[in-house]
């Protein structure tokens, strides 16, 4: 027991007690509601940010903070172990900070019925910030479903355009990806001989007594559709641009930011350090389809109009990187994906909101509809074109994208060396449709369809209200950008500790 | 039969091990006895009567005797007397105390004679006990007729009602034909397990302790297997269970909202009492027993979930859910055979299950509709506007029954999951996880209907002052379904309390 280890029970409770409590407040007034909902988010951030100042991996497992606690399902050998590690606590210092984004956007919405909103909203939070500092397996996967279930329920009541279907669909593929990696979860308690959910005990019993290679093939197989489908793996993805386009932002914000990285996540903690060898055999698949999401899915970035769907594809497109780190099973690779899973959950999370902001000045989303919004906006021209830039990962070390990136291309250069033209091509791709995005949208001559729009909405710049969510953002995609060593030593240590991760090259491009 | 061979049974009669069934007998006779001492106005106290002394008839258990009092065989055999059995005494009588309450809401406005209703659920409450508790065939056979003949009064109890009356017959004639099948199996189990010339035959060949080690001598007779598939076959009638469904969406769909829902929950946990000790009793047969099993579980599962897909009635797609149930928990049984810890599950299982329908079936019972038979899904829209109280009480309980966590009936799930695991039913697993994306489907377009906005075609009805539903929900009726929404939500987050106690039974 860590003297601050209660720190991460109260990031977790206290979003649910806020989201309790917002329901109560409600008839004093919007400001109540506002200023409880936003303070569930920005209490947990305080002590997430506190955490990450003092985090030391001293206990057993390389983990920090770790506390125990029985609700009792000792009879499958779950209980609620929680703690940080190397990997998980950027994750969860990136989940506080997104979600915090978020929840400010959120309780400045036009939302109907603003408490039962933030309800929905706060108690995802909850959820997101349970997986990342679960060290118990069955939890990581309970939390996960504790964000999941508002998504859907925020989608269908707070959505925009065919939410009806969308919610619909997204439950269902969701719910499958859910069922299967929990298959997959369910094989690993058993067959381990391990009787336990706990991923330290886990980790020991199978690092002494590896499972067999048919076990690990279909374990393996499990968790990689499971959390694949969770993750948008092609071709697999087809909830993602749908859901995303008809959820509400902040519910985007936090679902391709926050909750989608709970697959990968799961890959790179879980599955990948206790089945290796599935990893091994399952190489080629995971490979192909993740080029699929890079090509594939870049092409129709490219063909797309429509901006917010631009952007769910665009995240769906980065995911194959992310996989594609995976399977290099070293250290770098790895290690470049929990980066770049940080760095793309400021990302998109970003550029969800201010593509909802580019929606309330032109009326819509469609690209051919706007121009030349940078004269009326030059602020949040200013904000979308760094957000567009970090999201390509091109321009050189000055946001966290690029790191998470480089690394990963490194690594998957040692996986198969004919890979980086894929990769690469797959750069140019998001620098066409990233850049088009931004001429079209803020530059040129404005149409006369976003003429006719301006007669009805007076076209401001972004108003500070809405710009505290995107500099949250953006100052902490930039501070890691600029010092990602941050990030890295602690990361690079609990990487080293994995004696499944390929050690040859690691985490040092930062020194 | 020889006086010492009484004797010898009486002295086995252990009447104080059976008090909770005594108790609802004596609460039962006094309610028809109030009736008619009471004058007329106070009638109303009656139903109030019955509740209030299944309260302390619960708490008494709950809280003094958890555990069950005695243990060990009584009545000569009659009855086997174990901490499982006191557990299934605790849900059966939750069960009967929340009908109860359902159908003082659902009598309150109807020309139709009240006390009876509740008195019928007592008996058939008691019946059940005591058929959870049997250790004889003959004791299972009785109680369970009890029981089912109580079901029959209370399906047609609407009795100006065509289509609970439809519902009676339907159940009568189906009710009659699985319990001749029952009986047949029996007393071709009877049959072989007395014949003096083969092993193992004894004179009390009904006892299920007798039985087993008939069967364990001979463990391929043909004479024995037919009355095992047809005593089986009769128990899936009792649960619902694939090719034996066919009664289900018809009668409750007939039959009044409380008695649909004690169909559902209690009359369900029922034969999943008896079919744990039956699969106990049958263990020697586990060669036929088990694939026999795992075929129902699974055709189970996916008739119940695609059933219920195109279902817009809501009491037809409740029961259609409920035999996807009868499927899940049928996966716990197999898996009962092998892994010892599956009997927790099935409990922890139907717990869940008792939560998250009394959540449901108290927002149907609150739903104004004339003729309750044809609630259907388009009397859900909006739900969560005109009430929003119901509203949640709906989304948890169908959450719960959907299997979503952090309900408790993702708890009840997973833990049926992780036995069938280990006990190596694979495939009934990957039909379990095709069954539960299925059901999502159907489960989340009824939440759909209650939350998300519905376009809807502006006709003349609109103009009509509609009633608002919830307008009966009293003190009680809130108390109710926040006990159930309270319980459904904290069962899921921590599971000590109940758990405890199930492990512990």
């Amino acid at each position: 027991m860590n003297e601050f280890s209660s720190l991460i029970q109260f990031s977790i409770a206290i979003p649910i007690v806020c989201a309790f409590l917002t329901l109560f407040v409600k008839n004093w007034g919007r400001p109540a509601v506002q200023i409880l909902g936003v303070a569930g988010f920005a209490i947990p951030t305080i002590l997430a940010l506190l955490l990450w100042l003092w985090y030391d991996p001293s206990e057993p497992g390389g983990y920090a903070f770790v506390s125990n606690f029985d609700t009792g399902l000792g009879i499958i050998g779950a209980s609620l172990h929680l703690g940080l590690n190397g990997l998980s606590l950027p994750l969860f210092v990136m989940a506080s900070v997104v979600g915090l984004a978020a929840g400010i956007f959120a309780a400045q919405s036009k939302a109907e019925n603003l408490h039962r909103y933030l309800f929905c909203l706060l108690i995802m939070q909850s959820g997101l910030l349970g997986v990342f500092s679960s060290i118990d397996v069955f939890y990581f996967y309970f939390f996960h479903e504790l964000a999941l279930i508002p998504t859907f329920i925020m989608i269908g009541v707070w959505g925009g355009r065919e939410r009806n279907y969308a919610a619909m669909k997204v439950t269902i593929y969701l719910t499958l990806g859910a069922m299967l990696s929990l298959i997959g979860l369910i094989v690993l308690y058993s067959k381990s001989g391990a009787d336990s959910f706990d991923l330290i005990t886990l980790k020991e019993t199978l690092a002494a007594q590896p499972l067999s290679e048919s076990v690990q093939r279909y374990a393996f197989g499990l968790l990689l559709f499971g959390f694949g489908i969770l993750v948008s793996l092609w071709p697999f993805h087809t909830w993602a641009p749908l859901g995303y386009g008809a959820a509400p932002s902040s519910v985007a914000m936090l679902h391709a930011g926050v909750l989608k990285k709970f697959g990968l996540y799961g890959l790179v903690q879980i599955a990948a350090p206790l089945l290796p060898q599935g990893v091994g055999l399952w190489e080629d698949w995971i490979i192909w389809l993740a080029l699929g999401n890079v090509l594939v899915i870049g092409f129709i970035c490219i063909a797309q109009r429509d901006l917010k769907q631009l952007i769910g594809y665009s995240s769906v497109m980065h995911m194959g990187y992310a996989f594609l780190g995976v399977a290099a099973m070293s250290a770098l690779g790895a290690g470049g994906v929990v980066i770049m899973m940080v760095a793309h959950g400021l990302t998109v999370a970003l550029l969800f909101q201010l593509t909802t902001l580019i929606h309330h000045r032109a009326g819509t989303f469609e690209m051919d509809e706007m121009g030349g919004l940078a004269k009326k906006a030059p602020v949040l021209a200013a904000f979308f074109v760094c957000a567009m830039m970090a999201s390509i990962g091109l321009p050189g070390p000055g946001l966290a994208n690029f790191w998470g990136e480089l690394s990963i291309f490194l690594a998957v250069y040692d996986l198969r060396n004919w890979l980086i033209f894929a990769v690469v091509a797959g750069i140019v791709i998001s620098a066409i449709y990233g850049l088009r995005a931004i001429a079209r949208v803020f530059f040129g001559e404005e149409t006369e369809a976003f003429q006719e729009a301006q007669k009805e909405i007076a076209v401001k710049d972004i108003t500070w209200a809405e710009r505290t969510p995107a500099l949250i953002l953006i100052v902490v995609l930039v501070f890691i950008g600029l010092f990602p060593k941050t990030i890295t030593t602690s990361l690079n240590d609990a990487l080293r500790s994995e004696p499944v991760y390929s050690q040859t090259a690691s985490l040092e491009i930062d020194e | 039969m020889p006086v010492d061979t009484l004797q010898q049974i009486a002295e086995t009669n252990s009447w104080g091990s059976i008090y909770p069934e005594l108790i609802l007998g004596i609460l039962a006779l006094a309610l028809l006895a109030l009736e008619v001492v009471l004058p007329k106005f106070a009638h109303g106290l009656i139903p109030r009567i019955a509740i209030i002394g299944q309260l302390v008839l619960l708490g008494y258990i709950l809280f003094v005797d958890p555990t069950g009092c005695c243990s060990g065989e009584a009545f000569g055999g009659m009855l086997l007397l174990s901490p499982a059995g006191q557990a299934f005494r605790v849900f059966f009588l939750a069960s009967s105390i929340f009908v109860s309450y359902l159908g003082m809401v659902s009598l309150a406005n109807k020309q139709l004679p009240r006390i009876e209703f509740f008195h019928i659920t007592l008996v058939i409450t008691g019946a059940l006990m005591l058929l959870a508790q049997a250790n004889h065939f003959v004791m299972l056979f009785v109680a369970l007729e009890t029981a089912t003949v109580g079901f029959y009064v209370l399906v047609s109890y609407f009795r100006n009602n065509v289509l609970s009356l439809e519902a009676g017959l339907k159940y009568l004639i189906m009710g009659a034909l699985s319990s001749s099948i029952l009986l047949f199996g029996i007393v071709l189990l009877y049959g072989a397990a007395s014949n003096p010339a083969l092993a193992g035959s004894s004179v009390d060949s009904l006892n299920f302790a007798n039985l087993k080690v008939f069967l364990q001598a001979n463990p391929t007779d043909v004479m024995a297997l037919m009355g095992m598939l047809l005593v089986i076959s009769g128990v899936a009638f009792k649960i619902g269970a694939f090719p034996f469904q066919i009664w289900i969406p018809d009668v409750y769909q007939g039959a009044p909202v409380p008695t649909t829902a004690f169909l559902s929950i209690a009359s369900k946990a029922a034969g999943f009492a008896m079919l744990i000790s039956l699969v106990n009793v049958f263990e020697p047969l586990t060669d036929w027993l088990t694939p026999l099993l795992v075929g129902i579980a699974a055709l189970t599962i996916l008739f119940g979930n695609f059933g219920a897909l195109t279902q817009r009635n809501v009491k037809r797609l409740i029961g259609l859910s409920g035999v996807s149930h009868a499927g899940f928990l049928l996966i716990g049984v197999v898996a009962s055979m092998s892994v010892e810890w599956a009997l927790t599950a099935i409990l922890f299982y139907l717990f869940a299950y008792l939560l998250a329908s009394a959540a449901v079936f108290g927002v149907m019972v609150h739903m104004p509709k004339e003729d309750e038979a044809e609630l259907s899904l388009d009397d859900f829209a909006d739900l969560s506007k005109k009430n929003g109280f119901l509203g949640l009480a709906l989304a948890i309980g169908i959450g719960s029954l959907a299997g979503i966590p952090p309900l408790a009936g993702f708890i009840g799930k997973l833990l049926i999951f992780v036995a069938a695991f280990e006990a190596e039913l694979y495939g009934l697993l990957a039909v379990a996880v095709i069954g539960v994306v299925v059901s999502i489907y159907y489960y989340f377009g009824w939440l759909k209907y209650a939350f998300f906005e519905i376009w809807k075609f502006n006709d003349d009805e609109e103009d009509r002052e509609e009633p608002v539903p919830g307008a009966s929900l009293g003190l009680f009726g809130k108390l109710t379904l926040l006990l159930a929404i309270i319980g459904t939500a904290l069962l899921g987050f921590y599971q000590s309390p109940l758990g405890n106690w199930l492990a512990g039974s």
